[in-house]
């Protein structure tokens, strides 16, 4: 089967294919939000530690997940301009980060209160905690560092730098419960299997799979507007259907 | 159970709906900012083309 990526790879071409999937992926992820949330609330029985609290795991794992997943996706798009000097693909890092930043900054909020019932502190200086505080600063660098060059590709070039070099946090963040002695719980679902209840499970992927649609739908809507901000004298913007009405 | 039980979430009620209200939260603000974000580029792209059918 042979598809010609590079064709994708245009943003003139890009453009009407992300403004396609974007309707599938934003009601998959409206539906799945309703389900996943259902079973975290009326299906997944009560921790026998935690009591209803550890119900803030529903979104604050996917958060979290999602936060140092798409750090790692933002790292390869900023790679790939940077190797084969790709526009799209710097456009799609610069699309991510602020998704990430919320995601990371929401994984924080939902972190400390559920730490404030469960541990007695909104905030502790554990390992785990401090990384991803770190990944929330990393993200706003890399917006920060690309706002303040007026050369969009210049602006590229040295914030896939930054997102480059910080990506060596992400590892630090999951592995540093086993590393440190934290405060943080350590992983609960393993690749060796789970003691997690059935319904818990279901509840924490579905709420991650929502988070993970939502993620690229929203992306996919914030890189069509990044395409039309830089492409803005292409002669394909001027005759577009929305711009010409 | 009832559905003031359900909300008081034995005690845990601030605490868990904080956390979901503010994932609603971002998620409303996110999606509000990008359609602004649209619709201003939309705005500029059709002053820019005003002015170049002006022109020529």
């Amino acid at each position: 089967m042979a598809i010609n990526w590079f064709k994708y790879s245009a943003p003139s071409t890009f453009y009407g294919v992300a403004g396609k999937m974007v309707p599938w992926f934003s009601w998959s992820a409206a539906i799945l939000f309703v389900v996943g949330l259902y079973i975290g609330f009326f299906v997944a029985p009560t921790d026998i530690q935690q009591s209803e609290a550890y119900r803030i795991m529903f979104i604050h794992v996917p958060a979290s997940i999602l936060s140092m997943f798409i750090y790692l996706v933002m790292a390869g798009y900023a790679a790939l301009g940077l190797i084969f000097n790709t526009r799209l693909s710097s456009m799609m890092a610069s699309a991510l980060a602020p998704t990430g930043a919320l995601l990371a900054f929401l994984s924080l909020w939902t972190g400390a209160l559920w730490g404030k019932p469960m541990w007695g502190a909104w905030w502790v200086w554990d390992a785990r905690l401090t990384s991803e505080l770190i990944l929330l600063f990393l993200y706003l660098g890399f917006i920060a560092l690309h706002a303040s060059i007026d050369d969009p590709r210049r602006a590229d070039r040295a914030s896939a730098l930054l997102a480059i070099i910080g990506s060596v946090n992400v590892p630090i963040i999951y592995f540093s419960v086993q590393w440190w002695n934290t405060l943080h719980q350590g992983a609960t679902v393993k690749f060796t299997g789970t003691s997690m209840h059935v319904a818990m499970q279901q509840g924490m992927f579905t709420m991650m799979l929502a988070v993970w649609l939502y993620a690229i739908a929203v992306t996919l809507l914030r890189v069509r507007c990044i395409i039309l901000e830089r492409e803005c004298k292409a002669q394909w913007v001027s005759e577009l259907v929305e711009v010409r009405r | 159970m009832n559905w003031g039980e359900f909300f008081f979430m034995n005690g845990y009620a601030w605490y868990i709906w904080g956390s979901y209200g503010m994932a609603l939260l971002i998620f409303f603000i996110e999606i509000v900012m990008v359609r602004h974000r649209k619709m201003l580029i939309l705005e500029q792209l059709h002053l820019m083309r005003n002015v170049e059918n002006v022109v020529t």
